[in-house]
């Protein structure tokens, strides 16, 4: 990783920081940190691609309203030139403005028609009550608007002084009855309703929803009834329709009110269909613009990061970029110089010496993704310091699998996450707001390999569902006579373990073929009701050897690390105390576990020795000879002892003491040569001020990268961004002296209480392994032990609790809690031997990373 | 040559040859090492694994208690004989 600085012609950076963006391995600095974000240069810019997006926006809207299809680019659209920007506002300006013209016209139609319906039915309607009327001669109606006496089909009936208005309207079905009342009400009983139901829904002018309506008529006297009646109606938001009471007028309105309807029919359609056009075309280019827009902001934003050098005319920009990958840079920055008519002079690329601490880069493939996430939600590698990754790549499934430790359910686990795997395009950008999904489908490798290790750690604990298997036969056989077997005061009885006659008579039954079961755990456990205690003992071994090598393998890495960075004093009083420590003692421990495992059987199994007690009297440098497990039981196990505990004792004053000692012999040396390091030191403070000042660049030629060997690398491995002004001489002691106890006092009693913590790799599958039990026992088992045609039955409809709880309980639950334990293993115990972490990632200018975000859904 | 040996054998040498002679074998490319840490890996876990359980078992301290029941069961459906 180096630190380059680009000068770019005013003309052609623009193409160049889009070449840049295509290819997506550098990541540039921002070189004008204190400038508020409206002071910068491209701002306009920005803020007309935020204008364009927002129309992109509100387009994406209206096509998905109207639900048509958006088509995805196959390919991947460039950035477009800064002339084609123009281009491309003058478009969406044009779309935006077309479309909210074509809504508003639509809009109004849509309003006219429904009232032009409600019209229709309202004459409709009320040539009904004529007609009634007609049969009954009520009198002589007036209508509103006029004062003329109508004649009823031709009869002039005028009774004296009842001269009677109308006012016919529609209002909504709910309110009829309340309408009614309060006219009565209000009227005081002098008005007369008639009404009928409009049977189609018909969308209301106002809101736009489909209502239930009902005509109605008011047939009232005078003008003080009419006014209440028009306020009661406008209160109640009937809707009021003039109604003449000729009958031709009626039917001439009739029919002007059909054609208008239809010709409005039409145009809407066709406004309709206009929209429709409209929106199809857009749809089929929406993706690609929204991409191009995208890349023009990401464009300005990074050209608001760079230097406007006035006195030169062109930009700076400073990056950090992979050293291997400076020729593919340098490509594609004459390529873009090119493209944006090849400038006399073309973009620069100059590397820089500086103290800065780079970002961290690993090159991943989206098989290790996954797990260099795990690794880095604890802490971004420091830079150059060794990845863990590769390993918990392996080691992670392993131990979740050892906790887990069923191949039923991971057969299962296995299908689900290689069901994920082979649909991974597919299944890419389904439910992307889905975040459990994201997270399980991010996953999907991560859990491949958990789910193929725990169907091999199943097999080697001989569990399927709570099953054992008998492929090889049990290497375990009762030989026991009816005459125990058949008593009835002994419930249990027990195997003799011993695979040959100890006692030499003849009562002796070899029981115990002597040749342990070929894979895994004997299937004749699984029936016996000291399972149990069995599996302890061996869950327990398991988890001490396997924290105990996989600590030492950190500490070795540490070593790796070491010799990297070329500490070679770390080596010695670092590395050394601590992998001799750990051996003494805990690899020690480990040869116990081996010895006792080959050299004890069932015939003096009381003597065997208890392994605990004797590294606790190991430590305590007591020997007892009571009780039997806390002898000695090799010759001259006293001596050894003592020698790796005194080993062991001298491994902690000297990793206390060592490197502080060291320290202060190096201060002194250098107090020796200050004034020889003062001058040089000037020397470099220049030019690190030049090189940001750019007076001399031009002059450098070729620039070395950053040599990490003969400096101190303490003062690279500082988290501080900012530049420095000098690399310091003296380290405050008490600080040296503080942090190498801290260290000291860590590893040590880490040590031991990380080996204990590795047991939970027992107890969690101890509880998988007695959940699973209970649930085979208390749910499945009750179907599979009836008998008959009720048995059948009864076993098809216990399986769905037991497969429910199997997954809820035992795949998710248990699965996460292993997950996470074995987490806590890599990033505590395995790491602590040897990771830093305190690096910060490397995010490179990538168009493809930019357009893999999540869209927020509007 | 006692039978512990062979399932001994037999489980070290494949194990071993995921381990240790496959890693060779895989061609040049840019995951060659990654390929190769974990098969090392995965042969070194899975074949320490299958050795505890293993050796645990050659010589057990005690037998499997079992009921009367299942003992007879176990007599009659697996007979008495190696």
């Amino acid at each position: 990783m180096t630190l380059c600085q680009l000068f770019l012609q005013p003309d052609a950076a623009y193409a160049c920081i889009s070449e840049l963006g295509e290819l997506g391995i550098v990541q540039f600095r921002d070189l004008n940190p204190n400038v508020n974000s409206f002071q910068r240069k491209f701002v306009n810019e920005v803020r007309r691609c935020e204008e364009m997006e927002r129309k992109l926006r509100f387009l994406e809207t209206e096509i998905k309203k109207d639900e048509l299809p958006i088509y995805d680019p196959e390919d991947n659209p460039d950035a477009p030139k800064p002339r084609e920007m123009i281009d491309l506002e003058a478009t969406f300006e044009k779309l935006d403005h077309e479309l909210k013209e074509i809504n508003t016209n639509a809009d109004a139609l849509l309003r006219n028609f429904n009232e032009l319906t409600e019209l229709k039915h309202n004459l409709q309607m009320t040539q009904g009550f004529f007609d009634e009327a007609q049969a009954h001669p009520v009198g002589v109606l007036e209508d509103m608007a006029g004062e003329r006496e109508i004649e009823l089909g031709g009869q002039t009936t005028a009774t004296a002084g009842m001269k009677l208005g109308f006012i016919t309207g529609v209002i909504p079905r709910e309110r009829m009855v309340t309408f009614e009342r309060m006219l009565w009400r209000v009227c005081r009983g002098n008005v007369f309703v008639k009404q009928a139901d409009i049977p189609d829904l018909i969308e209301d002018p106002l809101t736009g929803e489909k209502v239930h309506k009902t005509v109605f008529v008011v047939f009232f006297q005078g003008e003080q009834l009419k006014n209440r009646v028009q306020k009661i109606c406008e209160g109640f938001r009937a809707n009021i329709y003039p109604c003449p009471e000729n009958p031709h007028e009626r039917r001439e309105l009739a029919m002007g009110v059909m054609t208008r309807l239809d010709d409005l029919t039409v145009v809407l359609s066709q406004t309709q269909d206009h929209r429709q056009r409209v929106l199809a075309a857009t749809s089929r280019n929406l993706r690609t613009w929204q991409i191009k827009v995208k890349k023009i902001k990401a464009i300005y934003h990074t050209m608001n990061m760079f230097n406007n050098d006035v006195a030169r005319k062109c930009f700076i920009a400073e990056c950090w970029a992979p050293v291997s990958e400076l020729d593919r840079i340098q490509l594609a920055l004459r390529k873009g110089s090119e493209a944006s008519g090849g400038g006399t002079v073309s973009s620069v690329l100059n590397r820089m010496i500086t103290r800065e601490q780079p970002p961290t880069h690993h090159k991943l493939n989206k098989f290790t993704q996954g797990f260099q996430n795990l690794v880095d939600a604890y802490g971004v590698a420091t830079y150059r310091e060794i990845n863990p990754m590769p390993f918990v790549l392996i080691t992670f499934p392993f131990l979740f699998a050892v906790m887990f430790g069923d191949a039923g359910h991971g057969l299962i686990v296995s299908v689900f996450a290689l069901w994920m795997v082979i649909k991974e395009r597919s299944l890419k950008d389904k439910w992307r707001t889905q975040e459990v999904w994201t997270i399980f489908f991010g996953g999907r490798y991560i859990i491949l390999l958990m789910g193929l290790f725990s169907i091999y750690t199943g097999l080697i604990y001989n569990d399927v569902f709570s099953k054992s298997l008998n492929i090889f036969g049990s290497s375990w056989r009762v030989k026991f006579g009816d005459e125990i077997l058949n008593r009835r005061d002994i419930d249990t009885v027990q195997l003799e373990p011993t695979p040959y006659n100890y006692s030499g008579t003849r009562e002796y039954q070899q029981m115990y073929s002597g040749t342990p079961y070929p894979f895994g755990l004997d299937p004749i456990w699984q029936v016996s009701e000291n399972k149990i205690t069995f599996t302890n003992s061996v869950k327990m071994k398991f988890a001490i050897i396997i924290g105990i090598i996989q600590m030492g393998f950190g500490v070795f890495l540490s070593l790796w690390n070491h010799l990297h960075f070329n500490h070679r004093y770390a080596i010695y009083l670092e590395f050394l105390p601590q992998i001799i420590f750990l051996a003494c003692i805990f690899f020690y421990l480990i040869i116990l576990i081996f010895y006792k495992w080959t050299h004890f059987d069932g015939l003096v199994s009381t003597q065997a020795p208890s392994l605990l007690i004797q590294l606790i009297n190991m430590i305590l440098l007591s020997y007892p000879t009571e009780p039997e497990s806390s002898r000695t039981f090799y010759s001259g196990q006293r001596g050894v002892q003592t020698a790796l505990i005194i080993f062991a004792v001298i491994c902690i004053p000297w990793m206390l003491l060592g490197k502080p000692i060291y320290r202060i012999i190096m201060n002194k040396r250098r107090a020796n040569y200050s004034t020889v390091t003062n001058h040089t030191e000037n020397a470099e403070h220049e030019i690190d001020e030049q090189t940001h000042e750019n007076e001399s660049t031009k002059k450098r030629g070729v620039v070395l990268d950053v040599d990490l060997r003969d400096t101190d690398t303490d003062d690279i491995l500082d988290d501080d961004h900012l530049h420095q002004q000098h690399h310091q001489t003296e380290v405050e002691m008490s600080e040296v002296w503080v942090e190498q106890g801290i260290h000291t006092i860590e590893y040590f009693l880490g040590c031991i209480s990380h080996t204990a913590s590795y047991l939970r790799l027992w107890a969690l599958s101890l509880a998988h392994a007695q959940l699973s039990e209970v649930l085979w026992q208390m749910v499945l088992h009750i179907g599979l032990s009836t008998n008959g045609y009720a048995g059948s039955i009864l076993t098809f409809l216990v399986f769905m609790p037991w497969s429910c709880l199997t997954v809820f309980i035992l795949l998710l639950m248990e699965g996460l809690s292993a997950f996470l334990h074995a987490l806590r293993l890599h990033w505590v115990e395995f790491q602590s031997k040897f990771y830093k972490g305190e690096g910060y990632p490397f995010i490179p200018f990538s168009f493809r990373l930019l357009l893999d975000e999540v869209p927020i859904e509007g | 040559m006692e039978k512990f040996a062979i399932a001994l054998i037999f489980f070290t040498v494949f194990w071993g040859l995921i381990g240790v002679v496959l890693p060779f074998l895989i061609p040049k490319g840019p995951n060659r090492r990654l390929i190769q840490t974990m098969l090392i890996l995965t042969s070194a876990c899975c074949w320490l694994f299958w050795l505890c359980f293993y050796l645990h078992q050659w010589n057990p301290l005690f037998g499997p208690l079992l009921t009367t029941t299942d003992a007879r069961i176990l007599r009659e459906l697996w007979s008495t004989d190696f």
